[in-house]
């Protein structure tokens, strides 16, 4: 038991440790100065973002990440579900959504610098309006793919309202919906990245291009890696979160697959 | 999905209404700035962002624009895809190796590839390899990872057919492994395109490298808010151009897929 327990260990860590070591190596007399040695980069991981940069700039940047992040997953569940039940609806809107969905979200930047300036309002709205499209499209195709015989014995058991909603258009829906809050984060982290790096006055996109601006590579290179664990962080989290919500959902196709 | 669709049947009448929705959306964007709704310092009717667009399309620097970015598009996309397949094979076909990369591939996976902007810069300047680096970096997983979960899901009986025939290795992987994957692979293509032409917008918009993401940002930062909009509208129609297309050779590749399946049961 231990013995494969420490063999799986040994899958997980060998080759990120491989590569680090490799990192590590070439770079520790590395005289370029575009590229430093990784000892100095950690180093100064440590002093750059374990001091007030902390509040200043990663929390503003991680508050408007989860407020843009929050508003498209409630805004694209609303819509999809009312477009999604309706078939005059969901046709009529089908080509304009495709279309909003197609366009590169980081365009919307400027546009929405318009309307709100370079505040947090802007940053929110464009985090918001590029992530909305997964979410919304992904939600109206898992309403449209409730199961009939679900459908009809709730109308048989004369479930209404709110029962419904919850119990038989949500919950059908949301395995659906997790595949496109997954690629909505990602959109948003970018987004929230693109957004500070364009205009801001703080954040870690803005942080780390001012670093590169004025040539601080070091410290540059530890944004650059802050960024890389925040994703890392993001997905991780996001994947307890999905795993918990849709236990039943898993176990049902885990249990489908071995009776096939 | 489309099988699922009941209401294909009604073709004509779902073409209908997604043509009103186009023209309701087209309605609303002229009158709403018209009828002082929303200034039209901040949103110009439609027809101004038209007329913007016709301008645009006289000029060379629009064509010269959109080809750059098209041009980093496909060449970033198609090194993420050979990439990506180069790997994929290998590390699905091999169990040890798989086991040895997962947790390196799914650390670097959930990276955003914008966090890769400053490297650029320095590295390449607003050179098109400042654009490359981003689009592959970010194209490259969505197509490693399909390929990997395509050669996987290789029939395991097909496999013992092929051992039982000593197919060599390379037969094997042409013959057996490669048109059993190839679904896979084509949606990881698909996927990667949207997210290639994405990132190639967000390089030149950030960095400033050449195409249509630089004349955005021009056009933003001179004022030309109608011209603005009209490059907006030309990133949508290409993206939506590109994924039909790719919509498409997947559904051609697919048709011929099933079709070859089912001879070989009958």
């Amino acid at each position: 038991m231990t013995a494969r327990l420490l063999r799986r260990l040994a899958y997980a860590v060998g080759l990120p440790g491989v590569l680090f070591g490799l990192w590590w190596l070439s770079s520790s007399d590395s005289q370029n100065i575009y590229l430093p040695p990784l000892s100095r980069i950690l180093a100064t991981f440590g002093e750059v973002w374990f001091s007030e940069r902390l509040i200043d700039d990663v929390l503003p940047s991680l508050g408007r990440l989860a407020t843009g992040f929050a508003l498209a997953a409630v805004l694209g569940v609303g819509l999809g579900v009312l477009i999604g039940l309706n078939r005059t609806v969901r046709l009529a809107t089908e080509p304009v959504l495709e279309f909003f969905r197609a366009i590169p979200p980081p365009v919307l930047v400027p546009i929405l610098m318009l309307f709100a300036g370079i505040e947090d309002t802007m940053k929110i709205t464009v985090i918001a309006a590029g992530a909305v499209w997964p979410v919304l499209l992904n939600t109206v195709e898992g309403v449209r793919g409730i199961d009939e015989v679900l459908r009809d014995t709730a109308r048989l058991y004369r479930l209404r309202g709110f029962t419904v909603l919850w119990h038989l258009v949500l919950r059908s829906a949301s395995p659906r919906i997790f595949t496109g809050l997954r690629q909505a984060l990602s959109i948003a982290v970018i987004l929230m990245v693109v957004s500070e790096m364009f205009a801001a006055t703080n954040g870690l996109g803005f942080t780390i291009i001012s670093f590169q601006r004025g040539f601080a590579i070091p410290e540059m290179w530890s944004g650059i890696i802050l960024l890389g664990l925040l994703g890392v962080a993001l997905s991780l989290l996001f994947r307890v979160a999905e795993r918990r919500a849709l236990s039943w959902y898993l176990g049902l196709r885990r249990a489908q697959r071995d009776d096939g | 999905m489309i099988l699922t669709s009941p209401v294909r049947g009604a073709g004509t009448s779902a073409t209908t209404l997604g043509a009103l929705g186009v023209a309701g959306l087209a309605v609303v964007l002229e009158l709403a700035p018209r009828l002082g709704l929303v200034s039209t310092v901040y949103l110009p009717p439609l027809t101004a962002m038209l007329g913007a667009l016709a301008a645009e399309a006289a000029s060379p620097v629009f064509w010269f624009s959109l080809y750059e970015t098209l041009r980093g598009w496909a060449i970033g996309l198609l090194l993420a895809v050979g990439g990506g397949i180069l790997l994929g094979v290998p590390i699905g076909l091999l169990p040890v190796v798989r086991k040895a990369t997962a947790s390196t591939i799914e650390f670097l996976r959930p990276i955003p590839s914008v966090a890769l902007v400053p490297l650029a810069v320095l590295l390449f300047g607003t050179d098109l390899r400042s654009t490359l680096l981003l689009v592959v970096y970010a194209a490259f997983w969505q197509v490693l990872v399909q390929v990997i979960a395509g050669v996987r899901d290789v029939d395991p009986v097909a496999m013992d057919t092929a051992t039982v025939y000593r197919l060599g290795l390379c037969a094997r992987v042409r013959r057996v492994v490669w048109p059993s994957a190839l679904p896979y692979v084509l949606t990881g293509v698909r996927l990667g395109a949207s997210v290639a032409l994405v990132l190639a917008v967000t390089g030149e918009l950030v960095i400033g490298s050449p195409g249509l993401g630089r004349q955005i940002a021009l056009a933003q930062s001179s004022g030309a808010i109608a011209t603005l909009y009209a490059l907006v509208l030309v990133t949508g129609l290409v993206g939506m151009l590109l994924n039909l297309v790719f919509r498409a050779v997947e559904r051609r590749v697919l048709a011929w897929h099933p079709a070859v399946r089912g001879d070989s049961v009958r």
